[in-house]
């Protein structure tokens, strides 16, 4: 049953998925990667972002990536919130790993239970002009429904690299992971330093949530399907690299695709997280991490 | 306390256990006790790595559902006696400990506990691929019909899961009071320290892996008895992650006797919501007081019983 | 000092341990007084959080508005009727504690299931223990495991579930001139998924078709164009889709994105018999023909349907539920109407006597006639074979009303004809 135009559409599509999956991880590697904050609830804020799209979609029609965009500035004092609880509560007293991990396993299932009471566990969707067209490049198909949110994630990608390496911020962000004392002495406060960086990275969850609900429908628990997906390609691009992020993406976006398309789907998510697992034991600091 | 105290104490448990199911026949809270001792061992279970040692399982429901299945499968293929089902459930768990932790323990703690995440969804993938394990589609486990001297096959499971809650309140006890304890105490507190002043951490920590995994293994032994009727997506559940990591956080992780107080208190509000109020709010709860917990009170009721006391005699 | 500090403080808290276990443990002795008349009591576990609470709280509403019916008209055998009712969650290893409570604790006279194949099994061996008569709500083959001859399944699959729901799918197919030949099954790697690819598989065999793809997609599936494409590259004249709701939305939108249009499409599509998916999927729903066990159509127009779901959908969107109410409600409603029906024939609530004459019997419900095979089944299938047609928009409206989900199989409820190939229906 092979044939290149099958594996042409496989790779086309593992890559507009795995675009989407970067905008998903990116979150991730901004607080894990650059701030060491376990935050495993990503998921749970991006689907906290994606019913955000879905109320404003079905209440105003607005449209969903126009909804993700408003609510980032939201997410973003949400997730500087967070991190000062956090900060207060762990960080301060030096025992962030066990309870910081736990403090995060609080908040899914609080951001999840609330969500399923408000809203149910049916699950929504949301209605652009766009959705379900799709857009011919000689043998290959591009639906809309992917290729806009893979677009988009591109986008964030690469806003969040230029923020990284150009701005004063920015690079404060990428001297706190690195040297506390120094970034000190040089008269930025760490602390808000990584507020805002943490802050920012919630803030893609709300951009993330909407790209995740126009794809496809969207029911409280199926953030949980993600934090697999999220680690495993924060781990394999290395920690804290951006660049890498998006590539870790696109391959397991592509390797899901293929296995589905060629071994049959059932066995996909087993390998991503057969990817995680053997990354894990043989090069921890991923493609394009530093080393320890 | 001292020990022989406690085994007596454990005796006089087990003796009323048994001679309640020869008085009453009102089933329902054999069937709910059942579940409180069931956390009680996973909790317990869960401990010895969490809050021993310091590494955070996130895959309790892959270990517990491993043991569940293996008794099912055992059950189906052999129909094996019943104390064979717990020792094949519990060296499952073992392996899968010992495995799982030789593969990511060398590493930073953080990554054994993505790992465990990885892993529960690994194992569910491949129990619902294994057409025999009844794949997605389920296995049936039918109660035998007698059994010796209990009156009903629930009033033994009953009975078996106390004594399966005692061993490893046991095991978790003895464990803390020995050298092992110490070593993994060291692990938490300072890992590099403690390698530095020559603990053998990996072969600890493997250690401490592996008795988690056998005893959370072990607690799913008796489960497809229990169930009946057993399906992956609810036998993986994360509520089992979940709770068998806050009752410890809730009743304190460094003793063994937090996670029994965390798994009593928290078992037993859980059955009474079942059966009162609605149920999201029962899980709305869990996640509120975990989260609580761990930014007020870390270390769980203990520590709080321990404060009090401390300030008193300060 | 610290050692005696530390055993102190160890045996304050085993007491507080030991005394809650001895709590348990009287409580456990001490039974509450049973009450000797008063109201009847019906009992069951519902699912009203968790995976399958959207379809747990559409079939409690309709239960409700049973029992209000009944209680209207003087409750049975001249008591009222009283729903003792607790959340499942969705999840199987709660239910053996609640239907225990509900038997042992709180002494309800009768008891029904909750909701699904996972929240009834469970059950059954408590029911069988006690002799108990149970009917299931909508689960698949579940006395094929314990043959029990006082289980009643309410599912309008037959005799033999597993290939009843989709034998009318593969008829349909079959009728065609020239007929198709070759079937492509895809489904999710679940329970209903499963089954009902088994039953497929076996019912393509009968007609005929050859398999040219045969896969099944683990529930967390984002994408389905990879498979939508592996499926266009077999180019199979059937499409036979067994998928839960997120799924089924997928599928489709993948399809019309891809552009796969085989002669045939859909067969075993879960949560489009439901508004929210309905709405959302809207025009891209022509020509799919997919199973329903109750439409709107002129031929299904049974005694007091009509009147039950005015009341359901006056009641359903407060209650959170399905707003039209097509799919499940009936089924539960008609579940306590046969219940009803054979306590008031007997005239006694002996458990025994219920299960003989719910057997030997036919009963008249809002969602037609009913009468069980040997094995607790249906004795006739009544899975239906719809066409979506004339779906021109996103409005709900459409749905509730005839002429837009037509009744194609089987012939003695047929309301329309069948718009085939499926290229033909999308225009």
């Amino acid at each position: 049953m092979f044939s290149f135009d099958l594996l042409l559409d496989a790779i086309v599509a593992g890559i507009l998925v795995g675009g989407f999956y970067a905008a998903v991880s990116l979150g991730i590697t901004l607080a894990f990667g650059l701030l060491n904050v376990v935050n495993i609830a990503h998921p749970a804020f991006v689907i906290l972002g994606s019913y955000a799209a879905f109320v404003v979609n079905s209440g105003f029609g607005l449209d969903p990536i126009l909804a993700g965009l408003l609510f980032m500035p939201v997410f973003f004092l949400l997730g500087i919130g967070v991190y000062r609880i956090y900060y207060a509560s762990f960080e301060k007293r030096g025992e962030e790993s066990l309870r910081g991990l736990v403090f995060f396993f609080g908040i899914i299932f609080i951001i999840e239970v609330s969500l399923s009471l408000q809203y149910g566990v049916d699950y929504r969707s949301v209605h652009a002009a766009y959705i379900g067209d799709s857009l011919r490049l000689g043998p290959i198909d591009l639906a809309f429904r992917l290729a806009i949110p893979c677009a988009m994630a591109l986008v964030l990608t690469l806003a969040l690299h230029l923020f990284l390496s150009r701005t004063f911020y920015g690079r404060a962000v990428k001297a706190v992971s690195q040297d506390h004392l120094a970034l000190r002495l040089m008269g930025a406060d760490p602390v808000r330093i990584k507020g805002l960086a943490f802050g920012i990275a919630i803030a893609t969850a709300s951009l993330a949530g909407a790209l995740l609900i126009m794809i496809g429908p969207v029911e409280p628990s199926i953030g949980r399907e993600y934090i697999g997906r999220v680690f495993a390609i924060a781990v394999l691009g290395g920690m804290g690299s951006i660049g890498g992020t998006l590539v870790a993406a696109l391959i397991l976006g592509v390797l899901e695709s293929l296995t589905s398309t060629f071994y049959g789907p059932s066995w996909a998510p087993a390998v991503s997280f057969g990817i995680l697992l053997l990354v894990l034991a043989v090069r921890p600091s991923g493609l394009f991490g530093r080393a320890g | 306390m001292r020990g022989r105290a406690l085994l007596a104490v454990a005796v006089a448990l087990v003796v009323l256990a048994v001679a309640l199911t020869r008085l009453s026949a009102n089933q329902y809270y054999y069937f709910a006790a059942y579940v409180i001792f069931q956390y009680v061992v996973l909790a317990t279970a869960w401990n010895i790595l969490g809050g021993y040692t310091g590494y955070v399982n996130f895959g309790s429901a892959g270990f517990f559902a491993l043991g569940a299945y293996t008794a099912a499968i055992l059950i189906k293929a052999f129909q094996v006696p019943f104390p064979v089902l717990l020792l094949a459930a519990s060296t499952v768990g073992g392996l899968l400990g010992l495995s799982l932790g030789y593969l990511t323990l060398r590493l930073r703690g953080v990554f054994f506990s993505i790992a465990t995440l990885a892993l529960a969804v690994v194992l569910q993938t491949l129990i619902v691929n294994w057409e025999y394990a009844g794949g997605s589609r389920g296995i049936y486990t039918m109660r035998p019909a007698e059994v010796l001297f209990f009156g009903n096959y629930v009033e033994f499971l009953f009975v078996v899961m106390l004594i399966l809650a005692l061993g490893a309140l046991a095991t978790a006890r003895w464990i803390e009071h020995s050298w092992l304890g110490r070593g993994l105490a060291a692990i938490r507190d300072n890992e590099e320290a403690a390698e530095c002043m020559g603990v053998p951490t990996l072969r600890l920590k493997l250690v401490a892996a592996t008795v988690s995994g056998a005893l959370m293994g072990i607690a799913g032994a008796p489960f497809p008895y229990y169930v009946t009727y057993m399906e992956p997506a609810s036998t993986f559940n994360l509520d089992y992650a979940v709770n068998s990591l806050a009752m410890p956080m809730i009743g304190g992780a460094t003793t063994w006797v937090g996670p029994l107080l965390g798994a009593v208190l928290l078992g037993t509000a859980q059955q009474i919501a079942t059966v009162t109020i609605s149920s999201a709010l029962n899980l709305l709860i869990v996640g509120v007081v975990l989260v609580a917990f761990v930014i007020l009170a870390p270390d769980g009721i203990i520590g709080l019983v321990r404060r009090r006391r401390g300030g008193r005699h300060a | 000092m610290a050692r005696m500090l530390r055993s102190v403080r160890g045996m304050r808290a085993w007491g507080v341990v030991t005394a809650l276990i001895g709590a348990l443990g009287l409580v456990a002795v001490w039974a509450p007084p049973a009450v000797a008349e008063g109201p009847i009591k019906i009992g069951f576990g519902m699912a009203l959080t968790g995976g399958v609470a959207g379809n747990g709280k559409a079939a409690l509403l309709a239960m409700q508005i049973w029992a209000e019916d009944v209680n209207k008209k003087g409750g049975l055998l001249g008591r009222k009727v009283e729903l003792v009712y607790y959340d499942d969650q969705s999840k199987a290893a709660t239910v053996p504690g609640i239907y225990t409570k509900l038997l042992d604790v709180d002494k309800v006279d009768l008891v029904v299931s909750g909701y699904g194949t996972n929240l009834i099994a469970p059950a059954m061996p408590i029911v069988i223990e006690r002799k108990l008569t149970f009917i299931g709500l909508f689960g698949l083959a579940v006395n094929e495991q314990f043959h029990y001859p006082h289980y009643f399944g309410i599912m309008p699959a037959g005799p033999s579930p597993k290939t009843d729901w989709s034998a009318g799918f593969f008829e349909i197919a079959g009728r065609q001139n020239p007929k198709p030949r070759t079937v492509a099954l895809v489904g999710a790697d679940a329970e209903y998924g499963q089954n009902a690819l088994a039953g497929a598989r076996e019912n393509a065999k009968t007609h005929g078709l050859r398999v040219v793809y045969d896969k099944a997609y683990p529930p967390a599936t984002a994408d389905f164009t990879p498979i939508v494409r592996a499926i266009q590259a077999t180019d199979p004249d059937v499409v036979f889709v067994a998928s839960y709701p997120p799924d089924s939305a997928g599928m489709l939108r993948a399809a019309h994105e891809v552009g796969l249009k085989p002669k045939l499409f859909g067969g075993g599509m879960a949560g489009l018999q439901f508004a929210s998916l309905q709405t959302a999927l809207g025009p891209m729903l022509e020509g799919v023909v997919n199973y329903e066990f109750w439409v709107p159509e002129r031929t299904l127009k049974f005694p007091g349907i009509e009147d039950f779901l005015k009341r359901y959908q006056e009641r359903a969107k407060a209650a959170g539920v399905d707003p039209l109410g097509h799919y499940l409600p009936p089924w539960a409603y008609a579940d306590l109407q046969v219940l009803g029906q054979a306590v008031e024939a007997t005239k006694s609530l002996d458990q025994q006597k219920i299960g003989e004459y719910i057997r030997t019997h036919e009963h008249d419900t809002v969602a037609g006639k009913i009468k069980f095979a040997p094995n607790g089944e249906w004795a006739k299938s009544r899975v239906l074979m719809v066409q979506f047609q004339n779906i021109e928009n996103n409005d709900l409206k459409q749905f509730g009303e005839p002429g837009h989900r037509v009744v194609i199989y089987p012939d003695e409820w047929k309301s329309g004809t069948l718009i085939y190939p499926y290229a033909k229906a999308k225009r």
